[in-house]
């Protein structure tokens, strides 16, 4: 059955709608109560963030649209080192999306929710004119767990760390686009244990940042702009699968600039590398990691290739792949 | 057998008189900047990068032509997303999709027989843009074309073919002392050709493959052949470059296309430098111009001089004033093959 506008009335239909794709799989006492807006129990600081999906193809090896709009935000909020705690979710559905495919959807939402330990409290739905594809908002807030965690508290001296191979979720999404056959998954993960993980280690996280749109390298630029310090990283000890090193040689694309939906770095003391990596690989989103590089003094990304030589990474320009998130 | 360290060493430690080393392939650019090569290597040798970025010497009349068709009712253009920022006299095709005009990208040029199948009221027309390397495509999708009888979709074409724009730089640059063939284009042509070019200017032409060891080694053949001052085309690509190229290709390029003047922006008119359609497909082209065409670089703009390795782009006055891959005032900067685009990229966090 397909989606059509008298689903966006605001009457039976879109009352249909909800109790059976949303509630029946959001099911939690707040937001049965189907009031104006979610009451929650929230005491002291709060992370706040907000994130919208418009992913084409909505459905990709690894995971779908609903799953990137969990993890998306659930990620958001872990990067400032607080716990995720209640999401909101808004749907636009273009007229002619189909029934199951939007239950699909939420039922990944459900099972993403369930794993990040987040509630889904508070919900939207709007029917627009169009060809069935289906656009996701999601917001969230979560208690903070560690104080100062920042993208401008990097100091000389730390390490940093990625949680594992790049660019898988942007390499899926285009093989999916070009019609190549590989065995390549997008990595949409939520990535809150690794950061929980980290700090009953007792590491002293100084920033996270997941690496999504524009890659690593333009996370690390981000991190010497607002640290204002110098990242030094090697070539070597990047993890990229070999499947994904391939299809990049094919088309001529650089991993460090590909969009990932289940990475982070963590930059924390030099000291504290070794610990903290070893809390990572535990992690099952974290096998692959590596300590990439350090904060030194100076400004820019820098990194030593294979070869011994120096090259410099700078951000991305241009539009790179469009609706990749 | 030498090792790679010894060669590094070799290239380091160089100190003779300055070789400038131009290599053609936008591709071989890119992965000079990747792999670090300029920090391994002797100041003394210099790369140059040459006119090997299809998208850079596309002439702005062309894109024009593109727009144009673009905003007709009831036509569509279909590219690669390179060229969607290339500015022509009045604006890029980006600019003119914001207007309102009707343009896809693609790909694949496949992909292309499916559109104009499923919509037969669309007139297509594909911005057939390229080298020997993309033109045999080019030359499967009129074969699909003709197959299928499909009558709404063609080709405007700016086929360029890369051996004349070496001979030019040859003639016109003695100061380019050795030449890295391109990679991908020796695929399909071959490299018997560059024999006859060492030949005739008596400068070292060395095909190499794409990795930075590759790459090295080239650069390490050529400084032995000029230090024996010999002149030789040697074939370090062996795995994928034959001497007779791929043959396949090649007719697919002779069957459909014939060899013609053209102009290529920056530089100007160069002899049988590109394909357009032969007479007999000629009902499958979209009203290609060869020749002569009034190019008006921005002003200050250097890309002719940066495309013929006479100036590296940092000294162009423009390059990152006013010019920036986010507003490319010229050509050389909007493709991510460009020379300038290449260099902004990566050297301009020391600026």
């Amino acid at each position: 059955m397909n989606i059509d506008l008298s689903h966006g009335s605001g009457g039976k239909q879109t009352s249909n709608l909800i109790h059976d794709i949303f509630l029946k799989n959001f099911d939690n006492e707040i937001l049965n109560k189907l009031e104006d807006a979610a009451v929650l129990d929230i005491s002291g600081r709060i992370a706040y963030t907000t994130d919208s999906f418009v992913v084409t193809p909505m459905f990709f090896p690894g995971g779908d649209i609903g799953k990137l709009a969990v993890c998306g935000t659930v990620n958001d909020l872990s990067m400032m080192g607080a716990r995720p705690k209640y999401l909101t979710a808004g749907f636009i559905i273009e007229a002619a999306a189909d029934m199951e495919q939007l239950n699909q959807i939420a039922q990944t939402m459900k099972i993403t929710a369930l794993e990040a330990d987040v509630k889904i409290v508070a919900g939207d739905t709007k029917v627009v004119e169009g060809s069935g594809n289906i656009y996701i908002n999601t917001s969230g807030v979560g208690d903070i767990l560690k104080e100062g965690v920042s993208i401008q508290n990097c100091s000389i001296g730390d390490a940093i760390l990625l949680s594992g191979n790049l660019g898988e979720h942007h390499a899926a999404i285009m093989s999916d686009r070009m019609g190549i056959k590989n065995t390549i998954s997008s990595d949409c993960a939520p990535l809150f244990s690794i950061v929980s993980d980290l700090l009953e280690k007792g590491i002293d996280v100084h920033c996270m940042r997941d690496v999504t749109r524009g890659g690593l390298a333009t996370v690390l630029n981000e991190v010497s702009e607002s640290s204002n310090c110098r990242v030094e990283i090697s070539e070597t000890s990047i993890p990229v699968s070999r499947e994904v090193r391939g299809f990049c040689d094919i088309l001529g694309l650089d991993p460090l600039y590909m969009a990932n939906e289940g990475k982070m770095i963590a930059v924390v003391p030099g000291e504290q590398a070794e610990k903290a990596l070893a809390a990572m690989k535990q992690n099952k989103y974290g096998k692959n990691a590596e300590i990439i590089g350090k904060i030194t003094e100076g400004s820019g990304v820098f990194m030593t290739t294979a070869l011994r030589g120096s090259r410099i990474i700078d951000i991305l320009y241009g539009e790179g792949l469009p609706r990749i998130c | 057998m030498i090792t790679l360290e010894q060669i590094v060493r070799e290239l380091k430690s160089y100190d003779g008189d300055e070789i400038k080393i131009m290599e053609v392939c936008g591709t071989h650019t890119s992965s000079i900047f990747k792999n670090g090569i300029r920090t391994l290597i002797s100041p003394k040798i210099r790369l140059i990068s040459g006119p090997g970025c299809p998208v850079c010497v596309t002439p702005s009349a062309y894109v024009d032509k593109l727009v144009d068709i673009a905003g007709q009712e009831g036509y569509c253009v279909l590219t690669f997303g390179d060229m969607m920022k290339v500015k022509g006299s009045q604006m890029s095709l980006t600019e003119a999709v914001a207007k309102g005009a009707d343009v896809k990208v693609l790909y694949s040029p496949l992909d292309a027989v499916k559109l104009a199948l499923e919509n037969k009221n669309i007139q297509y027309v594909f911005a057939a843009v390229g080298f020997e390397t993309t033109t045999p495509i080019y030359g499967v999708l009129l074969e699909d074309v003709i197959k299928n009888e499909i009558h709404n979709l063609k080709l405007l074409t700016s086929l360029k073919t890369i051996v004349p724009a070496v001979s030019y730089v040859c003639e016109h640059e003695e100061k380019i002392g050795a030449f890295l063939s391109p990679g991908h284009v020796s695929v399909v042509i071959g490299c018997d050709i560059y024999r006859d070019l060492a030949e005739k200017y008596k400068k070292p032409f060395v095909v190499a493959g794409f990795e930075g060891k590759h790459i090295l080694a080239a650069i390490y053949e050529i400084l032995r052949q000029i230090k024996q001052n010999r002149h030789d085309m040697k074939n370090m690509y062996v795995g994928a470059v034959t001497e007779k190229g791929n043959l396949e290709a090649q007719l697919m390029i002779q069957k459909y296309f014939e060899v013609k003047d053209d102009f290529w922006r920056g530089i100007g008119t160069i002899e049988k430098s590109a394909y357009g359609l032969k007479a007999e497909y000629a009902r499958y082209d979209a009203g290609s111009c060869f020749g002569e065409f009034k190019e008006s670089l921005p002003k200050g703009c250097k890309c002719k001089e940066v495309i013929l390795g006479r100036i590296n782009p940092m000294e162009c006055p423009l390059f990152s004033k006013g010019c920036t891959p986010l507003n490319a005032l010229g050509p050389c900067m909007v493709s991510a093959e460009g020379v300038c685009g290449i260099w902004y990229k990566n050297v301009t966090g020391h600026l």
